[in-house]
């Protein structure tokens, strides 16, 4: 992972951590080398969203500034995207605008 | 140890219970929201003066409210204060009175149904006012150290750079005034879930770790029942994904300081360190949510004796508070280029790698010193003044939370 560290893009927090940071924003069509891969972004990934730093498994704890803040709900290759399409909490579901409100139900 | 770039001679205004305040207001509290616009329509009368609206708007009594509103009006920000009652609130002002009265500041009641409604009620109220700015312009100044400064923090318009700039350079900066004597605080138990063990093995002795783990534990518990956590679909657009990434962010900061003790609000350090607020209402789930906003927590700090408040933010908040005044720390560099009027200090700068989170933590804590003195915070300048209380309940802390 001694590439993340020369990326201007990419922070990585924690030495036991498979997220990378975005500090400034991806465009699509931008590289990066992301353990030993050179990735290639498809889409725009804004300031502080995650990126795999390695392969996930489903189920396996993704770890952020050396502590897990969740579980992937997949399989997520190297460079993807992390968040909430492909990661949940341990402990309360999280609630997007898009998500069916509880008095509407 | 870090001094001041300016070894500047710090002044308080002194109040009788020895504390100091480091500013001078007249506060205007109305006791039921039926008094809330005679008291804003008094206030509206000194734009610009240091009088300051605050307020609880429920007709119920609500022994949470009233220890809320006995600290806020004794606060040493606060100088004099004019209660606003309509009448018929169960709000015991004589109460409230009586202990502002105790502390040797004017007070002054007006109840608008005795006062001949609101014409009248507003101009005694504008008259009492204008004579107790006058009253407290010679309460004495006298010097003022870091060891005698409350300071507490709050995160609002969070987004992932939020956890990785900002909040962890306030971090710095309240390691530096930890070191200096002062008290710090942070809070939003429900903002630890997922780091209740990490930061229990921070706490001075043992059984205040385990009053820190079930003070998170009862943060879940309540959160759960209330079907979600304390996260607001723009904290998800700014690339925050989990309640745990989330609080991570929120921990740190903290800092890395022993954790002295747990307080809940209205209780006040009574020495240096640094202090969870616990924020989660005791008991059965009851009145909604435990913080409807974060003026709420705001109000909280300002009640457990914080002079100021440092708020991190990434999405850009805008907020400030009556009684103590608030400096915002921007994380997000975007946001900003775009709202940098709102923000004292740019923490986006250690995402854009010019400076380092210890940099950022040593500005803060200049900030902190340079408000102290008398400069206005961004906020205080631009007139923000939000304030909120609703309902809530709490147990008095037990025995463990507060070790020697």
């Amino acid at each position: 992972m001694e590439a993340q560290q020369n990326s201007k893009k990419l922070l990585q927090i924690h030495k036991n951590d498979n997220v990378v940071i975005v500090v400034t924003s991806i465009r699509a069509g931008d590289h990066e080398v992301i353990d030993g891969r050179d990735i290639t972004f498809t889409q725009e990934i804004g300031i502080g969203h995650k990126v795999a730093a390695r392969q996930i498994k489903a189920g396996e704890k993704v770890y952020k500034c050396g502590v897990p803040i969740g579980s992937a709900k997949e399989d997520i290759p190297v460079g993807a995207h992390i968040h909430l399409h492909n990661l949940k909490s341990d402990y309360i579901s999280t609630y997007t605008r898009d998500s069916d409100h509880a008095f509407a139900k | 140890m870090h001094s001041p770039s300016s070894s500047q001679r710090l002044e308080g205004y002194l109040r009788s219970d020895h504390r100091k305040g480091i500013r001078n207001y007249v506060v205007v509290a109305y006791l039921v929201e039926c008094a809330h616009h005679v008291a804003r329509e008094i206030v509206d009368g000194f734009r610009g003066q240091p009088v300051h609206l605050i307020g609880f708007g429920g007709c119920y009594p609500n022994a949470y409210a009233d220890r809320m509103m006995h600290s806020l009006c004794t606060h040493p920000n606060v100088g004099g204060v004019l209660l606003l009652s309509l009448g018929c609130e169960s709000f015991n002002r004589r109460r409230l009175a009586d202990a502002i009265a105790a502390t040797g500041r004017p007070v002054n009641t007006i109840v608008i149904q005795q006062n001949y409604g609101t014409r009248k009620s507003i101009e005694a109220g504008r008259a009492w006012v204008e004579q107790a700015l006058k009253q407290i312009a010679d309460v004495p100044r006298v010097a003022l150290a870091v060891n005698e400064l409350i300071v507490g923090t709050v995160c609002g318009g969070s987004d992932a750079t939020s956890g990785i700039a900002a909040n962890p350079a306030v971090g710095r900066a309240f390691d530096l005034l930890v070191e200096n004597g002062a008290a710090t605080i942070f809070e939003e138990t429900g903002e630890m879930i997922g780091l209740e063990d990490v930061m229990s093995a921070r706490a001075v002795t043992p059984e205040l770790g385990r009053e820190l783990k079930m003070s998170v534990e009862k943060a879940a518990r309540y959160y759960k029942v209330m079907g979600h956590a304390s996260f607001a679909p723009g904290n998800a657009e700014g690339g925050l994904t989990t309640i745990e990434e989330k609080s991570i962010g929120a921990y740190c900061k903290s800092g890395d300081s022993p954790i002295s003790g747990l307080i809940k609000p209205g209780d006040v350090p009574r020495h240096g360190g640094l202090y969870l607020l616990d924020v989660v209402p005791d008991g059965e789930v009851r009145f909604g949510f435990p913080n409807i906003n974060d003026n709420a927590e705001i109000a909280e700090l300002i009640a457990c004796g914080s002079h100021l408040i440092l708020f991190t933010t990434g999405r850009g908040s805008v907020v400030g508070s009556a009684i103590s005044p608030v400096i915002k720390i921007c994380a997000n560099p975007e946001t900003y280029e775009r709202m940098s009027d709102d923000m004292d200090i740019n923490a986006g700068k250690i995402l854009r790698l010019e400076a380092t989170v210890d940099d950022v933590g040593r500005e803060i804590y200049d900030k902190v010193l340079q408000v102290v003195s008398g400069v206005p915070s961004c906020s205080e300048e631009l007139g923000h003044q939000e304030f909120v209380l609703t309902y809530k309940s709490f147990e008095p802390i037990g025995p463990s939370c507060l070790p020697a």
